[in-house]
């Protein structure tokens, strides 16, 4: 254990202000990082999260996705309308290295923890707000909540297939990538304070993560004409993507397949009429070279694709669920859970870092705080 | 402002998407990037044309990926190549790679290699699956990551087969994670001087992004997430989240107490979201069908109800105001002291700056 070296960030401390998502888990990528996070919180019930129960899962009363968020953090109670409160809360930003906050445009202001209020306090503080859109703009004072903005920057009309209507991504993709941009934008600033003595403001939003997200698309919109994506009319997994690239069902089963030329495929497969479509038409006629594809694919089982196109050098997949995909060694080999446990030893298993520091994983076995937990040990009056 | 990354130069061995996303947020965060490529074609991705469009004979996503960067042209096979990488190696403060596993180390330009002629470099890889066992000999590309992450059954409806995500979400992710770590090692660099190879992959980056619901899943005796008959948008979250098709247009739902939407629709919603969930959701598709998504959005919107009519690339730009305009052509998704990093517009062509660079470093 001695010769561990420290992790990157031992010794800063955070204040996160967030609730919900994208800030909370902006925090927690500084947490495993190596950073202090303390969590600050209304008195009455704290972050929203710690009672947006999905799927009816609780651990020692908070939900159980509060626990993913926020599992490592410090919690402290402070009502920030309460000038007493307020106080003991400035001396603790003097005290940190970064804050976030993910509060509607506004509202810091009127609580006077604005950044311009906050660096007078604490020049070298580095400060972090996420956003839905922005704080101007017409959207917003519009929630900014994952979905929404899904479906308003258009990236429901990349997945699915051409009959379909709008198909969401169903998880949080949006707040995930916002925290990553966010904890990108609050080290830099840190290593920028290492020189020049002074903290930054960081400012994120929801909706600049989605045009981030889809910019390959979106730069290729922007220079073919304007025309729309047109996704697939089957086995769709990119608009801009020519054939055979998508899902294919077999005999048993789903499979994947990428990039491939059409002749080598015609070839593996004893299949010629894939051949009889050029090259050139893999663009231009993508529907109806997928279909051909999808006729020969559908009469094997999946593993019997594999075993042909694996060794050619084909880039194909088997499609897997989470119970198939756990029980890989692909899973095994990146051993990527852990197990937290709060105090009082209730457990929970959930995901680790993806990120590697000189070879090692990086893990914390503590289940998120209870509402106020470090109050009297972090606030002092 | 001084840029954070200012002075910092970043040596890029890396190829097509996710190590280039990882080198260009670093670029647009102020640091210098040095694109290493191989002088037969350079970076795969100049000529991996999606949807036919190119910029200069290069593809778009080149350009989107790698705009703003310098390009030098060494051939690793050659000795001379090899010598002037080291040589650049040496110079860099940042190393970033995404061959095969195996490769970087028949190359002798591993991490320890680089360690070598740099002590404190710091040092970045990217695979598609991890370095050592399980998949690590698979092809590290974006869809079949998706296929093998469990992804892919998250989208769509009940009934549909498994739904890709249709953009690159395994690339740009991995690119974030890389990002991240290294701005990271940067940080203890600069206190403690230390050096560090920073690594992720596709498949871990997959997982941090479905981490909300795996670990849900991997703690409640393992019940999947299951999909909604209709206008899916979440396997866990109770009605009404999901997407409606009304009298024109669709429109999004968040999570809403059920009460207030039923108040607000003039609609009994009595029922559990969980349980019922499929059949609530029934009821509240057959009243938004009633009238255009852009109605229901005002007046529901006004009534504090969590909605936003789904558009289409063209309405989000018409709708959306100046951060949109300030994102188009894609750029930066971060302020920085209020101020967007200003991008530049494209990539450089196959060894623009290797006169220059050949010079300046003294290859």
């Amino acid at each position: 254990m001695t010769d561990t070296p420290a992790l990157p960030l031992s010794g800063l401390r955070v204040l996160d202000f967030a609730q919900f998502l994208a800030g909370p888990v902006a925090a927690l990528r500084l947490s495993d990082l190596g950073a202090e996070v303390i969590k600050v919180e209304r008195p009455q019930g704290g972050d929203m999260c710690r009672s947006m129960v999905v799927n009816d899962q609780r651990m020692e009363g908070d939900s159980l996705v509060f626990h993913t968020f926020n599992r490592g953090k410090k919690s402290v109670a402070a009502d920030l309308k309460q000038p007493a409160d307020l106080d003991r809360v400035r001396a603790l930003i003097a005290s940190a290295d970064v804050m976030i906050h993910n509060f509607r445009p506004g509202v810091m202001e009127r609580i006077g923890l604005d950044y311009a209020s906050v660096s007078a306090l604490n020049p070298r503080l580095v400060y972090g707000s996420v956003s839905g859109y922005g704080a101007t703009g017409p959207w917003r004072d519009k929630p900014g909540q994952d979905l929404l903005v899904q479906a308003l920057s258009g990236i429901a009309w990349l997945n699915g297939n051409a009959d379909d209507g709008p198909v969401p991504t169903g998880f949080a993709m949006l707040d995930v990538a916002t925290a990553g941009h966010l904890v990108q934008g609050i080290l830099a600033c840190l290593v920028r304070r290492g020189i020049s003595g002074t903290g930054g403001l960081v400012e994120v939003d929801l909706m600049s993560a989605a045009l981030d997200m889809t910019f390959e698309q979106f730069t290729c919109f922007l220079n073919d004409g304007e025309t729309p994506p047109r996704r697939h009319a089957s086995g769709n997994a990119n608009p801009y993507q020519p054939a055979p690239y998508g899902i294919y069902r077999t005999s048993d089963g789903w499979m994947a397949l990428a990039m491939s030329p059409l002749a080598k495929l015609a070839d593996l497969f004893g299949a010629p009429q894939i051949a009889a479509f050029p090259q050139d038409d893999a663009f231009t006629r993508l529907d109806e070279i997928k279909a051909v594809v999808a006729e020969v694919l559908k009469t094997r089982p999946a593993q019997h694709w594999l075993d042909i196109l694996e060794p050619a050098g084909i880039w194909c997949a088997p499609v897997l669920d989470w119970p198939a995909f756990t029980k890989t060694d692909g899973f095994a080999a990146l051993d990527p859970l852990q197990t937290i446990r709060t105090p009082s030893g209730a457990e929970a298993r959930t995901t680790r870092c993806p990120i590697r520091i000189d070879g090692q994983t990086l893990r914390n076995p503590a289940a998120a705080p209870t509402l106020g937990a470090d109050t009297d040990a972090i606030l002092t009056a | 402002m001084t840029a954070p990354l200012a002075g910092i130069t970043v040596v890029d061995f890396s190829q097509f998407l996710a190590g280039p996303y990882a080198s260009l947020r670093l670029l647009d965060l102020g640091a210098r990037v040095i694109k290493v490529e191989n002088p037969a074609g350079g970076d795969l991705c100049r000529r991996h044309y999606v949807s036919d469009t190119r910029i200069k004979g290069d593809s778009t996503l080149f350009h989107a990926i790698n705009r703003g960067k310098e390009s030098i042209s060494l051939d690793l096979k050659t000795p001379q190549g090899l010598d002037a990488a080291r040589h650049l190696i040496g110079r860099a403060d940042v190393v970033i790679q995404n061959f095969r596993p195996g490769v970087i180390d028949r190359l002798g330009l591993a991490y320890d290699d680089a360690r070598a002629l740099k002590p404190d470099v710091i040092y970045g890889s990217i695979s598609g699956y991890g370095e050592n066992d399980g998949w690590a000999a698979e092809p590290g590309q974006d869809l079949l990551a998706q296929a093998r992450s469990g992804l892919m059954w998250l989208s769509g409806n009940a009934s549909d087969g498994p739904v890709p995500m249709g953009l690159p979400i395994a690339d740009i992710s991995a690119g974030a994670c890389l990002a991240q770590g290294l701005l990271a090692a940067l940080f203890r660099h600069a206190r403690t001087g230390q050096g560090s190879h920073v690594q992720t992959s596709l498949l871990e980056a997959l997982i941090d992004m479905q981490f909300e619901f795996l670990s849900t899943w991997s703690t409640n005796g393992q019940t999947p997430p299951q999909r909604m008959e209709q206008g899916s948008a979440h396997g866990y979250l109770g009605a009404p989240y999901g997407v409606y098709a009304c009298a024109s247009g669709h429109l999004a739902l968040a999570m809403t107490p059920m009460d207030r939407l039923g108040a607000a629709l003039t609609l009994d919603l009595t029922g559990d979201p969980f349980k019922d969930r499929d059949a609530l959701c029934q009821r509240i598709a057959d009243r938004l069908r009633d009238k255009p998504a852009a109605t229901w959005e005002t007046d529901l919107g006004k009534l504090g109800i969590w909605c936003a009519r789904v558009l289409t690339w063209d309405e989000m730009r018409s709708h959306g105001g100046d951060l949109v305009r300030q994102m188009l052509p894609p750029s930066a998704p971060i302020r920085m002291d209020g101020t967007r990093p200003a991008p530049a517009p494209i990539g450089p062509e196959l060894d623009e700056h290797g006169d220059r660079l050949r010079a300046e470093f003294q290859l």
